[in-house]
């Protein structure tokens, strides 16, 4: 079992995205994060799909995916060389000592303070998976009171050639 | 607006049921008197007799139901012709769209029902968009690999004016099915076939849904390669030829079977290796190597590891294959398949006093000769009509494989009577699924089409018991069935039929079947407790198939009477 991103480009109609989770939920998939948004086509949509499968059956399904009339084409990314990113809103409890600490671990992940409370703030923070679970865990100890996470959205580096199934070097990180 | 459609496709029978949101479009109909409507009498019947007219024909059948009940009873009919790649365009009432969501009268949301069960489908929101609707739901049913289209159409948009203009040209950026083998891939397979000692064809329903027919038959003789089918591709090469060894599978011929598992290349064509054709995966074909050729890329490396893929349709892959295949002889390797099938006869029946459906089966193939369409039900009766009737003629075997759908046989007869009037078409019935849709009788006898029904009567769910009786400790629960006296209901229904209890009886009643212009119905009083061999049981492997055990003392006397398959010249 491994970690697939998905990369699907879709007509932007009602039903598809219900069409393409079916295909998921038919082998007992879990979707770990689904991002759709507008692509650089009109009335063609991009999804960025994130699911733990066996590399045979996440290779069936994404067939299957392709099939689908209204899928113009999927590519699984995995182990390409991508740019991955998230947007996670995470609300960390504050006490007056605990706030300077909070901000100071903002500034280093270059992280943002989009809203301030009487006991909390609301952080936003944009990275890849890894950088935002790695804020978290920072942030945990302070107590959060709420997180609300887009799901990764990717795509492979370079130029438009569609992604190779050669795994290439590995995922580059940024903080 | 959808009667226009209709016409501009070609339609000429539709198979349905009307019903509240259906009104409009019905009312529409007496205007269209090209289009042949036919009422039946439960939507499921309608749906399988669109799909028995699709495969005998061809032609993309259509079935019309009402909202809600109307619709989910389609709902089996349309998930059959999707595991078979039938081309069907389903049509659905819906309540007005002001009312969708609301949970309506008759009210479904069958296009949520549907989605994993048909090729694509719609819900029309606009009159306007009815014409283009229509146009790509036709081309997506017969295109590519065949399968259902549903078109779900409110009650509301029936009725607006639209101005009608059919489009000429479809707008379907994302669907391109490959149709032709990639050449690389098919000097691959060349390759192969022309280097292996061993080789073996399995063909599948593809060549019946792409009239490969010719260019199977060229491959086959060319390079003189044993050809062996799946259940759904029996009759896409004749079985008198000398390179035909039947059905492979769980039910499959033990030759076939063996051939299967030993042979050096696999080229599978327009089949998707099935669990009850391959029998344990694992251990299918251990010594080969794989071709498969396939118009759907997802179904490629699905259930068994493939070599040589070569996504196509099976017409134009076998073309350019035929160019490159070199002439071959296999000698030894056909004088093995031969042996095999001189101490494995696998269809001999043999001598009973009692009534055995295979010898009923292979008299309707004497008396017919071999001339007729089959359809058959599911379970034993679909087994013993796979084996003992031998079909050589293209596309004359119609039945349910991949959803095994008890209940198909009448409509689906019906059905392909319908679209081959000409024909004559045996509908081969077991007592269990015939009671599933006897009502589809009604509708043989109102529309008068001839269709003979044999019924394999052993007052049981016959494959079930099997299964019970070999694998269960012989305990038969829920597998008895007592059922109606079927000539009665017939002549109620309005058709003549016989009950035949002795073997003697068998001839003269098939003759008076086909000796009667309309339909006709005959009860076979089969033994009750006869199984369906050779038999593969669940999970073994195809070389591991158990041949007939009141077979086994007769073998010797068997291997003399293996001539049974008439030889034609190759």
């Amino acid at each position: 079992m491994i970690k697939h991103t998905l990369v699907a480009l879709v007509e932007d109609k009602p039903g598809v995205l219900n069409e393409m989770a079916s295909l998921f939920r038919r082998r007992g998939f879990n979707i770990e994060s689904i991002a759709v948004g507008h692509s650089e086509v009109p009335h063609l949509s991009r999804m960025t799909i994130v699911v733990n499968g066996a590399n045979t059956v996440v290779e069936q399904v994404r067939k299957q995916l392709d099939k689908l009339i209204d899928v113009v084409k999927v590519s699984d990314i995995t182990g390409d060389d991508i740019v991955s990113r998230e947007l996670a809103l995470i609300k960390v409890k504050t006490t007056p000592t605990s706030r300077s600490e909070i901000i100071e671990m903002v500034d280093i992940f270059r992280a943002n303070i989009v809203d301030v409370g009487a006991d909390s703030v609301t952080i936003e923070v944009t990275g890849d998976e890894d950088k935002v679970n790695s804020l978290l865990s920072l942030l945990r100890g302070f107590g959060i009171r709420e997180i609300t996470r887009t799901g990764s959205i990717a795509m492979t580096r370079g130029g438009v050639a569609p992604p190779s199934t050669e795994k290439k070097s590995p995922k580059t990180k940024e903080r | 607006m959808v009667c226009e459609s209709l016409v501009k496709e070609g339609v000429e029978v539709i198979f349905g049921i009307l019903g509240g949101a259906l009104l409009p479009l019905y009312d529409t109909l007496p205007h269209y008197p090209q289009l042949r409507h036919i009422l039946v009498r439960h939507e499921q019947g309608a749906a399988h007799a669109a799909d028995g007219y699709a495969r005998a024909t061809g032609k993309v059948g259509v079935c019309l139901a009402t909202s809600g009940p109307g619709a989910s009873n389609l709902v089996t009919g349309i998930a059959n012709a999707h595991l078979d790649s039938v081309p069907i365009v389903a049509i659905t009432g819906q309540v007005a769209r002001p009312f969708i969501g609301k949970d309506a009268f008759q009210e479904i949301d069958i296009t949520g029902i549907t989605l994993p069960i048909t090729k694509h489908n719609y819900l029309v929101l606009e009159a306007a968009s009815l014409p283009r609707t229509f146009k790509e739901a036709f081309y997506l049913a017969r295109t590519g690999r065949p399968g259902p289209v549903l078109i779900d159409l409110p009650r509301d948009v029936q009725i607006d004016q639209a101005e009608f203009h059919y489009p000429s040209k479809l707008n379907l950026p994302s669907y391109k099915p490959t149709l032709q083998g990639h050449p690389a891939q098919v000097k691959k397979a060349a390759k192969l076939i022309n280097e292996s000692q061993r080789p073996v064809i399995i063909a599948g329903r593809g060549i019946i849904i792409s009239s490969a027919y010719a260019e199977l038959k060229e491959l086959v003789e060319k390079a003189q390669i044993p050809v062996v089918t799946t259940l759904l591709g029996i009759s896409c090469f004749p079985e008198s030829h000398a390179l035909s060894y039947g059905m492979i599978g769980m039910h499959g011929m033990a030759y076939a079977n063996f051939a299967v598992d030993g042979a050096d290349l696999i080229i599978a064509i327009g089949m998707r290796f099935d669990d009850r054709a391959t029998a344990k995966v694992s251990a299918f074909a251990p010594h080969a190597q794989v071709i498969h050729i396939d118009i759907d890329p997802a179904e490629i490396g699905k259930n068994v590891r493939v070599d040589v893929p070569i996504v196509g349709d099976a017409k134009d892959v076998l073309q350019k294959l035929n160019k490159q295949v070199v002439s071959a002889r296999h000698l030894d390797w056909v004088r093995q398949l031969d042996d095999w099938r001189r101490k494995h006869p696998s269809l001999v029946i043999r001598d009973s006093q009692g009534l055995l459906p295979q010898y009923v089966i292979r008299q309707i193939y004497e008396v017919t000769k071999g001339e007729a369409i089959i359809v058959t039900g599911v379970g034993q009766n679909q087994m013993w009509a796979a084996q003992h009737y031998y079909y050589d003629k293209p596309n004359s075997f119609i039945s349910s494989g991949g959803l095994g759908t008890m209940g198909f046989e009448l409509p689906a007869a019906f059905g392909a009577k319908i679209g081959r009037p000409d024909d004559t078409v045996w509908c081969i019935a077991g007592d269990g699924g015939f009671q599933m849709t006897i009502q589809e009788l009604a509708t043989v006898v109102q529309e008068k089409a001839a269709v003979k029904i044999a019924i394999m009567d052993n007052g049981f769910l016959g494959m079930v018991r099997q299964w019970q009786e070999l694998f269960y400790r012989k305990r038969y629960v829920a597998t008895p069935l007592s059922g109606p006296d079927f000539v009665k209901i017939a002549e109620a229904y309005g058709l003549p039929g016989l009950m035949v209890k002795r073997k003697e009886e068998v001839v003269p009643a098939i003759q008076k079947a086909m000796a009667e212009p309309g339909p006709f119905l005959v009860d076979f009083k089969i033994e009750p407790e006869e199984n369906v061999y050779p038999m593969v049981p669940p999970g073994a492997a195809l070389s591991e198939v158990i041949e007939e055990p009141k077979q086994e003392a007769k073998k010797a006397k068997v291997a003399a009477d293996s001539a049974k398959l008439p030889v034609s010249n190759i």
